[in-house]
């Protein structure tokens, strides 16, 4: 089962930290990739911050066209920040990867996903 | 873990001064009352963890704390009376993101007060918005605590007896805020990018609180063009900070630096910034400059950039901004594009108006190298000198003129 490791939290608590604690997240997340990468393919993605998003809002009719929308957005008390994606045997083991990179800066969703196709390279 | 929790406090500050100040009228209440909220939450989240809403849990104590002051204070008579029907007992929610928005707008806009002069501006809103202490401040401008103190307080003073009006404002007002308060993020960013003079060419704690409040302004503007165009101008800058200076200390043109220490994460983000802000609207000082820093970082090379795009978007900056030192720019893109012969004549026009500009000079002097006239670049790189050069920029035109010594020596 593909199971998503998905990060939540408030944009600007990471960069507001003192150099050693970003470096103390940021080599939970090397980790849990080192780990990632030893067992076979995974995806990880850190999103841009809410701000820079753009809104695609379905039309209203048939005739219409989708709705493009740049904002304001409601004031969210958390955001999503990024994700994690990779086959695990079951969820204990996404807990136990997920673990990884627990902090108090962020909560942390493990939820089952499934295939639905695409190819992506980092290049 | 008090690391993460100074981290969330600074980040909530902001937002929560910014209401604080509406409720209490007083920006030193606000302060008192939020940095009391803070300690408790120490102790309180330390044992059983942050709530799911830190803003609203750190404004409702906040909030009692402050009118515990009040109650207590000498000032009490004084602010009861100008607004006793508002400290009724404030639920525990969030606050309406449309007035929270109007109140962080506000309290920026305190900060751009028109008695205070730019210096202060920043030094307040440093101070008031971003919590840095008076020493952190002081040393970001190269002053004396003592002296930064003063300059606070004295600030502060005459906020509060020339206070800026409480109600929502009107569209048109909220533009004008706005604006000015862009533009001081602009000019807090530029303080500490290029140092007026001194021993050190970049103050970096300036350019990311400006980088910090311009983030801010586009988490409350998110549909606002020109204020995703500034963050995109600052984070592109901001990516060429450790390509700028050498390991000498000395400074580095944009030709020269090593494009591979520019930060990458940086440009990214910008550039999604800047899409996002090409689409909502084509005309504004911010995205003119954003785009021509995003030519430059999108470059792989300095040979391949592409000149005459800058060049235009120079002149659409002049029409709007007929500025000298904008128009030193155009000249300086035109150098590229048309040879340094036809730049030494465009800069005839701006001799005048930019004599006590040390950037002309240096621009110049490099102009007039190229062409081997190295007796005149010697000229206006010693001219350079006189003009209280930063330490690194004084090492670069130092090199520039035992080159064209050096030249002349041989003829």
């Amino acid at each position: 089962m593909i199971y998503a490791i998905t990060i939540y939290g408030e944009p600007g608590v990471f960069e507001a930290l003192p150099k050693g604690r970003q470096d103390d997240v940021m080599s939970r997340h090397s980790a849990l990739q080192d780990a990632l990468k030893n067992r076979g393919a995974f995806v990880s993605m850190k999103l841009m911050p809410p701000t820079s998003a753009v809104m695609v809002e379905p039309a209203r009719n048939d005739s219409a066209a989708p709705l493009i929308v740049d904002g304001p957005f409601a004031e969210t008390k958390e955001n999503f920040l990024g994700f994690y994606a990779a086959d695990f045997k079951d969820l204990d083991e996404a807990l136990e990867y997920a673990k990884m990179i627990s902090s108090p800066i962020a909560r942390l969703e493990v939820r089952p996903v499934a295939w639905a196709g695409g190819a992506l390279s980092s290049d | 873990m008090s690391d993460w929790l100074e981290a969330t406090f600074t980040e909530q500050r902001p937002r929560a001064i910014a209401a604080l100040t509406r409720v209490f009228r007083d920006i030193d209440l606000a302060e008192e009352a939020f940095a009391e909220a803070c300690v408790k939450a120490l102790t309180v989240w330390g044992t059983d963890g942050a709530p799911r809403d830190p803003l609203a849990w750190l404004l409702t104590t906040a909030r009692n704390a402050g009118l515990d002051h009040l109650r207590k204070s000498q000032r009490r008579a004084a602010i009861l009376s100008r607004h006793s029907e508002e400290f009724q007992p404030m639920p525990a929610e969030t606050p309406d993101p449309d007035e929270l928005r109007d109140d962080v707008l506000r309290l920026l806009f305190i900060c751009c007060h028109p008695e205070l002069d730019r210096q202060d501006q920043i030094a307040v809103a440093l101070r008031v918005i971003l919590g840095l202490s008076v020493a952190e401040i002081a040393s970001g401008f190269l002053i004396k605590p003592k002296t930064m103190e003063q300059r606070i307080t004295r600030a502060k003073r005459k906020i509060a007896e020339n206070p800026v009006a409480f109600e929502t404002p009107t569209p048109q007002e909220r533009g004008v805020r706005l604006s000015e308060v862009s533009l001081m993020i602009y000019l807090m960013f530029n303080e500490g990018w290029s140092t007026s003079s001194g021993p050190v060419q970049m103050k970096l704690t300036l350019c990311e609180e400006a980088i910090r409040l311009a983030r801010l302004l586009v988490r409350l503007f998110p549909a606002m063009g020109e204020q995703s165009a500034l963050l995109a101008l600052l984070l592109l800058q901001h990516a060429r900070r450790h390509a700028r200076i050498d390991g000498d200390g000395k400074l580095v043109t944009l030709d020269d630096q090593d494009r591979s220490l520019w930060d990458r994460s940086n440009i990214a983000e910008a550039m999604a910034l800047l899409q996002k802000a090409q689409r909502i609207n084509h005309r504004g000082i911010y995205i003119i400059q954003a785009t021509i820093a995003a030519a430059h970082a999108s470059a792989a090379t300095s040979d391949k950039t592409d000149w005459a795009l800058i060049e235009s978007h120079y002149a659409a900056l002049y029409a709007l901004q007929p500025t000298p030192v904008v128009r030193l720019n155009q000249v300086a893109a035109q150098a590229k594009l048309h040879g340094p012969h036809f730049a030494i004549n465009a800069l005839e026009t701006l001799t005048e108006d930019l004599s006590t500009y040390r950037w002309f000079h240096a621009m110049r002097g490099g102009l007039l190298q190229e062409i081997g006239d190295h007796r005149a670049a010697i000229k206006a790189f010693e001219t350079v000198l006189t003009l209280t050069p930063t330490a690194p920029e004084r090492a670069a035109v130092t090199d520039k003129i035992a080159i064209s010594q050096k030249e002349l020596s041989h003829l």
